[in-house]
């Protein structure tokens, strides 16, 4: 044993001390990277055995920290996850251009990490030229995922199929792409075996279907398969039969004039489907087609049919068949009463999210209701992750909801008219919301929605002791509702607040916070240049960016995004974006 | 145009103006649905715009909901209707953009007449060179796209896209910027050709004078806003910007009304 590695004699006797390869070995096994940033806390021999063993880095924030800071700690990376733009650049409340371009990371890599084997990126700005420069550069190269990203075209995906000769997984979901042709899957070579995972499904150009089909039989390998829109029922029997060892399918298009032959051979490649646990896409899927599923469905987990307008007795027809399904994505044309179908065949589920088939729909007699919702409680004990878009709620109801289910950890909850009360009542939903937090001790992450006063805000301050993630909308009453979840949640990592009465008094009460979170968003509310100049003024180590809310006509209206950082303040950062300085 | 005479509850052709309403004239332009609903002390609010089936009273037959706005006391801002709020309700673009599509999509059990059925075949293949955000220039073959917008009072019409849109105060917001510019030449009383309209300038600020209305595949002409989105979009064939007096003939009444709803906050 070398003593230079024990931290003192009286310790060595106490603490048997792991020479490093034995330690480096056992460390190793170790994926998780809060378990991994635990570790590396324990002592300098630790902090040194950990960073040479750690493979994959999770970077919650870009802007968080540099590339060059990362690859001087970690020597030894293989595998990357990178996130960058706020949430709510989603949903347009970040103007583009913004930033979390990943070139520079790429151009680090490059030199330090030449055997990078996976990328996964979200809200991240992709160009063309960084798809082909990744191409280019990594030769070892093997995983993409890109979700939510932007800036990017197919022609970038075809320097991807073309020179990433290892390729196993590219997984292109939800993203501001340019689709302009569907070229980049003929890209893959001729004798192309590698791909384990394909996914896009969010593309809409046609691409060449025999090349598809080429593929799918090489790839002996392949699980996950997501094509898009423009496959046709008759395509995707063919696929299947040569790929029957998925484990998850999208289907394209489910609408299809098909003789009566070939229904029955498409009956028959669902059959063959022996291991799918995951299904989505079913496009335009109804009545006619869906009974070929079924048979594929008896070892269902997951359940897409969110780009499925379906009806509540084809959804009850197709749950009936799905005993084990444990994730269910639906559209609210299925009204309760699919919900409440789903209430009783599917047991085991755990997860439900019911996104709105028409958004800006105002009448309250469509989509689903509170009683939707209860229903499913009573049915599926298990149930902890929701998100669930309506029109309206009750607090008696969300009571009811989270005393059936008490497990909630999850807990997004969308009532889509700003401010509504409880519509039964007329009272805030501030009871409904405080029996959640009360309720659900496991809580990590909470949407918040309808007519909500300070109270809300207090009760979770008060209970929600594991709350990581808080979005806020349309709410509060004063400066006292934030504050009392800055000051109350002690788990919190990050926050975004929109359209709320909250000032600076507000903002500066969580000065003790904030270090100790990812990222606080602010759009809408009540801060002002001076209080975020206070801010920045008394914590060097945050970054306070602000932007000019151009929707507010009074000219004094800022977009607040603050997050800490060790690499002080962004140096790309565009006009619009101004980082106030301490 | 080649659609089958207008049935229903106003003439074909526009009525010319007399002088005498002109000077009842108070044209409701600009915008006032907009963006961020923080405060509830933006300028713009009171702008007028063109009238849609919400504004009505039931008596034009229109499913009135409970949403009048909700006045909170405290809340943040004060929006009343989750389609003028950017961002809101939050979905995620490319799933907005889908679902969209999504409603144009008909389905097998529509009650539709044969001919349509054919035609939705094409329409259902055709959607699949949608979805995502992309532009796909010229390649867009939907069966709903660029519909025909003529105004009364204003001889040359206009096209849209319906694709453009995803609810209908942005179509609603695009109609005006068409036909309401202030830069435009307008003549209202079709007559001259060349007459500016000195009523441009006033055109900022007051009570709408149009409506706005559709001509379903039936031929009926029917009230913009009755219908789910994506229910309209499968019906309509062409739209109209009609005045108001012209709508079941209830004139002077009207306007009263239009003009209370303007005074409410949006």
């Amino acid at each position: 044993m070398d003593p230079s590695k024990s931290r003192d004699s009286a310790e060595s006797t106490r603490v048997i001390q792991f020479p490093n390869d034995v330690l480096e070995r056992i460390l190793s096994l170790i994926d998780s990277h809060r378990d991994r940033n635990a570790v590396s806390l324990v002592s300098k021999a630790w902090y040194n055995a950990e960073r040479w063993t750690r493979r994959h880095v999770f970077i919650g924030n870009c802007y968080a920290v540099s590339p060059q800071i990362v690859a001087r700690r970690f020597p030894n990376i293989r595998s990357v996850m990178l996130k960058g733009k706020p949430r709510f650049s989603d949903f347009n409340l970040v103007p583009p251009n913004w930033g979390a371009d990943v070139h520079g990371w790429l151009a680090v890599f490059a030199d330090q990490y030449p055997q990078l084997e996976e990328l996964r990126l979200k809200r991240m700005t992709v160009t063309d030229e960084s798809l082909k420069f990744l191409a280019r550069k990594f030769h070892n190269f093997r995983v993409l995922s890109l979700l939510s990203c932007d800036g990017f075209s197919t022609d970038g995906l075809e320097a991807i199929a073309t020179d990433c000769r290892h390729l196993t997984e590219l997984d292109i979901q939800e993203n501001g792409i340019d689709d302009i042709s569907g070229n980049w899957l003929s890209c893959f070579p001729e004798n192309f075996t590698s791909l384990e995972v394909l996914n896009f499904a969010s593309l809409s150009s046609d691409v060449n279907f025999d090349a598809l089909e080429r593929l799918v039989s090489q790839c002996k390998s392949l699980k996950i398969l997501k094509v898009n829109k423009s496959i046709t029922l008759e395509q995707l029997q063919r696929l299947l039969v040569r790929a029957p060892q998925l484990t998850e399918l999208g289907t394209g298009s489910f609408l299809q004039e098909l003789t009566a032959h070939q229904y029955e051979e498409l009956e028959r490649a669902f059959i063959g489907c022996k291991y799918l646990d995951a299904l989505s896409g079913l496009w335009e899927a109804t009545t006619l087609y869906l009974p070929v599923l079924y048979p594929a469905c008896t070892n269902l987990t997951f359940l897409n049919l969110s780009y499925a307008a379906l009806q509540s007795e084809e959804l009850a027809k197709l749950v009936a068949h799905c005993p084990r399904l444990q994730r269910l994505w639906v559209l609210d044309t299925v009204e309760d009463v699919g919900l409440e179908a789903v209430a009783s065949s599917c047991p085991l589920l755990e997860e439900l999210r019911v996104f709105p088939a028409d958004p800006y729909d105002q009448d309250i007699n469509r989509g689903v209701t509170e009683s939707g919702f209860l229903a499913v409680s009573l049915g599926c004990r298990k149930l902890h992750y929701v998100l669930y878009f309506c029109r309206q709620m009750t607090n008696a109801a969300v009571a009811r909801i989270v005393q059936n289910c008490p497990g909630f950890t999850h807990f997004r909850l969308c009532i889509m008219k700003p401010g509504q009360p409880d519509y039964l009542t007329n009272e805030p939903m501030d009871e409904g919301f405080g029996a959640v937090v009360k309720t659900c001790t496991n809580l990590r992450r909470l949407g918040v929605s309808g007519l909500l006063t300070d109270l809300t805000f207090e009760y979770i301050g008060r209970y929600a002791k594991n709350l990581e993630t808080l979005s806020v909308a349309f709410a509060g009453g004063s400066d006292l509702g934030m504050k009392s979840i800055l000051v109350g949640c002690p788990k919190l990592r990050k926050l975004e607040i929109r359209d709320c009465p909250f000032g600076n008094e507000a903002l500066l009460s969580g000065l003790e916070k904030y270090e100790s979170m990812r990222s606080l968003w602010m759009s809408a509310c009540k801060v002002t240049l001076h209080g975020c100049k206070t801010l920045a003024t008394q914590r060097p180590r945050l970054n306070v960016e602000v932007m000019k809310d151009e929707e507010i006509d009074d000219g004094q209206s800022y977009k607040v995004y603050v997050y800490r950082t060790v690499a002080g303040p962004r140096t790309d950062a565009p006009s619009f974006v101004q980082t106030l300085c301490s | 145009m080649e659609a089958p005479p207008a049935r229903g509850r106003e003439a074909a052709a526009p009525k010319r103006d007399s002088a005498g309403e002109e000077a009842e004239l108070e044209l409701g332009l600009g915008l006032s649905v907009g963006g961020g609903g923080g405060g509830g002390e933006r300028a713009g609010a009171k702008r007028g715009r063109i009238l849609t089936a919400r504004d009505f009273p039931s008596s034009v037959g229109t499913k009135r909901t409970a949403d009048e706005s909700v006045s909170q006391e405290g809340g943040g801002g004060s929006p009343t209707s989750a389609s003028q709020v950017v961002g809101w309700p939050p979905i995620r673009a490319y799933r907005m953009n889908s679902l969209v599509n999504l409603a144009k999509a008909p389905r097998a059990e529509d009650n539709m007449s044969p001919n349509e059925k054919g035609k939705s075949k094409d329409g259902s293949e055709d959607n699949t060179r949608t979805g995502g955000m992309t532009d796909v220039d010229g390649r867009e073959q939907k069966h709903i796209g660029f519909v025909k917008v003529n105004t009364d009072g204003i001889p040359i019409g206009r096209k849209v896209d319906l694709n453009a849109h995803a609810c209908y105060e942005t179509l609603a917001q695009a109609l005006e910027d068409m036909f309401f510019r202030p830069a435009k030449t307008i003549d209202l009383t079709g007559a001259e050709e060349n007459r500016q309209v000195k009523k441009s300038s006033k055109l900022l600020n007051g009570c709408s004078e149009f409506v706005l209305t559709y001509e379903d595949k039936e031929g009926d002409w029917m009230l913009i806003g009755d219908v789910p989105w994506g229910m309209f979009l499968t019906a309509v064939k062409r739209l109209r910007i009609m005045r108001t007096s012209e709508v079941n003939g209830i004139a002077p009444r009207f306007q009263q009304k239009s003009e209370r709803q303007m005074r409410k906050p949006i």
